[in-house]
């Protein structure tokens, strides 16, 4: 009797771990306290920064077509599709977003984004067909 | 015998040993994700032991990007690259900052490459090892499944 609750419990453990881009996204928007728009986060996604010459914005590597497979503006290493309807992985791991947002934020957008602007482009990248 | 079938062995065996660099059965998912989101996850032999040390030790302006991983995930692909590190002499220097395609190895390997293959948008930098060799990531390296049929041989 003893194994099946702990088999159980750890079904139920992983079950929780995996997060789906919605719960992601909800979270930004609670921290950003507003309401997400992927409006927003489409227009944020075509944005040129300007801070850096071989990545001026997300689409130098993602192209401007999310449902696309992009390629590493300076290694040529393919990028699977940010939109989640075309690569189910995407936003299913609040650690691994974090640390993307981190990343390319800084590298492309000059600075940390917002919760706000995350929440957006997570609400675009789940939206987009 | 034994001795001669040995030897004739290891003589068959050399030139694949060349182009086959897979990656260790004992390679942390650490390193797959880190290291080969932006670019292969590179054949730990490619690099000396030195080299991979600084490399690590510079991850935040990593040739431009912060590569930063955490402390823990750092630490399990530094050891993991010291253990299959390459052989210094073998390789040469690889300048600095360390660069795999710096080392008298890769230059050595390469010559026959011209220039304008480098700058090819196909290919677009030295990192992007998939350009030519379309099976990097399983460690084929061989200069007969050259993916730019001008420069298969």
């Amino acid at each position: 009797m003893r194994p099946i609750p702990i088999i159980l419990l750890l079904l139920l453990s992983s079950a929780s771990q995996a997060e789906t881009p919605q719960q992601i996204g909800q979270a930004y928007a609670a921290e950003a306290k507003v309401t997400a728009s992927a409006q927003r986060g489409e227009a944020f996604f075509r944005q040129r920064f300007g801070q850096n010459d071989k990545m001026p914005g997300c689409t130098s590597c993602h192209t401007d077509n999310p449902l696309k497979a992009g390629e590493h503006a300076v290694t040529g290493k393919s990028i699977r599709p940010l939109a989640v309807s075309a690569n189910a992985d995407r936003f299913s791991d609040a650690a691994k977003v974090e640390k993307w947002f981190g990343r390319n934020c800084k590298e492309v957008v000059g600075r940390a984004c917002s919760p706000g602007e995350k929440a957006d482009f997570v609400a675009y990248m789940s939206e987009v067909r | 015998m034994k001795k001669l079938s040995f030897i004739v062995l290891l003589a068959a065996a050399m030139p694949v040993f060349a182009d086959r660099m897979p990656l260790p059965a004992d390679t942390p998912a650490s390193f797959r994700n880190e290291c080969g989101s932006c670019h292969l996850a590179y054949p730990p032999a490619l690099l000396a032991a030195a080299d991979w040390q600084r490399t690590m030790a510079g991850l935040k302006d990593h040739f431009g990007s912060d590569a930063s991983a955490g402390t823990q995930a750092e630490r399990e692909i530094a050891d993991f690259l010291a253990r299959h590190a390459g052989s210094a002499n073998k390789l040469g220097s690889a300048g600095s900052p360390p660069r795999i395609s710096q080392t008298e190895r890769f230059t050595r390997k390469h010559r026959e490459v011209p220039a304008r293959y480098w700058r090819d948008p196909r290919v677009k930098s030295a990192a992007n090892c998939e350009a030519c060799h379309r099976d990097a990531a399983n460690g084929r390296f061989s200069e007969h499944d050259i993916a730019i049929a001008e420069l298969r041989r």
